[in-house]
């Protein structure tokens, strides 16, 4: 395995979206099911030390997964999603939203965008994620300084100026 | 941005750099000033802008946390795929 996988990562804060490219040296099949059914997922989608638990997931178009990331101390964040969209190993669409442990989501959410193609044995994942405040996305990072929430904001909202020019 | 990482500059050396007016370029300054983005240094009745440097690192660190997340990420679905491939053959 000496090629290079891709990874691209880059954020566009006026249209408060990352985009996310990676590539995987496995086939189509395998990687749509890596991420599409539940005791796939959560082998790798926490990152560590944090791990993944799914309560249930009914991947279909309408259907939900209720999972937490469990951190080292114990302490559970659960997130629920809906899938809005599927069209079987070439995309997916959810919409994310953080969750209690009683199901209730905390809005504005995300909207997640994943396409799937595979070449020469090497599958490429886009994921495109929209959040509806940045704020949000802030909260996906432990312990950063609070207040600075509020220069990004800031700077989103220049960047939004910026961009109408 | 880059412009003013390289040296303190005023609205009006700004704006000669790019096809816009003192204006337009000092209400940018403006907005980046209160997101404290840009620092104003007063020389007599001129006004200097500098760029925080500290405060875009912070935006970089924020950025590459996010980022090395989803490497971590990655890396474990890396070896998730590499052991079905080998459990399978």
């Amino acid at each position: 395995m000496t090629k290079e996988l891709l990874f691209d990562f880059t954020v566009d804060k006026a249209a408060k979206t990352v985009y996310i490219t990676r590539e995987f040296d496995a086939g189509l099949s395998l990687v749509w099911d890596a991420f599409t059914k539940q005791e796939l997922l959560d082998q790798w989608v926490a990152p560590a030390p944090y791990v993944a638990k799914t309560k249930y997931m009914n991947f279909e178009v309408g259907g939900k997964r209720f999972y937490a990331m469990v951190g080292p101390d114990g302490q559970e964040a659960w997130s629920i999603q809906k899938y809005t969209s599927i069209t079987p190993k070439t995309n997916f669409k959810l919409f994310n939203a953080f969750a209690d442990k009683d199901e209730n989501p905390q809005l504005p959410g995300s909207e997640w965008d994943y396409n799937f193609s595979e070449q020469n044995g090497i599958t490429t994942v886009s994921i495109t994620i929209y959040n509806e405040s940045f704020e949000r996305m802030e909260r996906l990072l432990e312990g950063f300084k609070e207040g600075f929430t509020a220069t990004l904001k800031n700077l989103e909202n220049l960047l939004a100026t910026l961009s109408q020019k | 941005m880059a412009l003013i990482a390289l040296q303190a500059m005023t609205p009006n050396a700004i704006a000669e750099n790019f096809n816009t007016t003192r204006q337009a370029v000092s209400k940018h300054l403006r907005i980046l000033t209160e997101c404290e983005l840009v620092k104003q240094e007063y020389q007599g009745r001129k006004i200097y802008y500098s760029l925080e440097i500290e405060k875009m690192k912070e935006i970089d660190k924020w950025l590459s946390q996010f980022r090395k997340i989803w490497q971590t990420r990655f890396n474990q679905l890396d070896k998730v795929l590499s052991t079905i491939k080998k459990q399978k053959k």
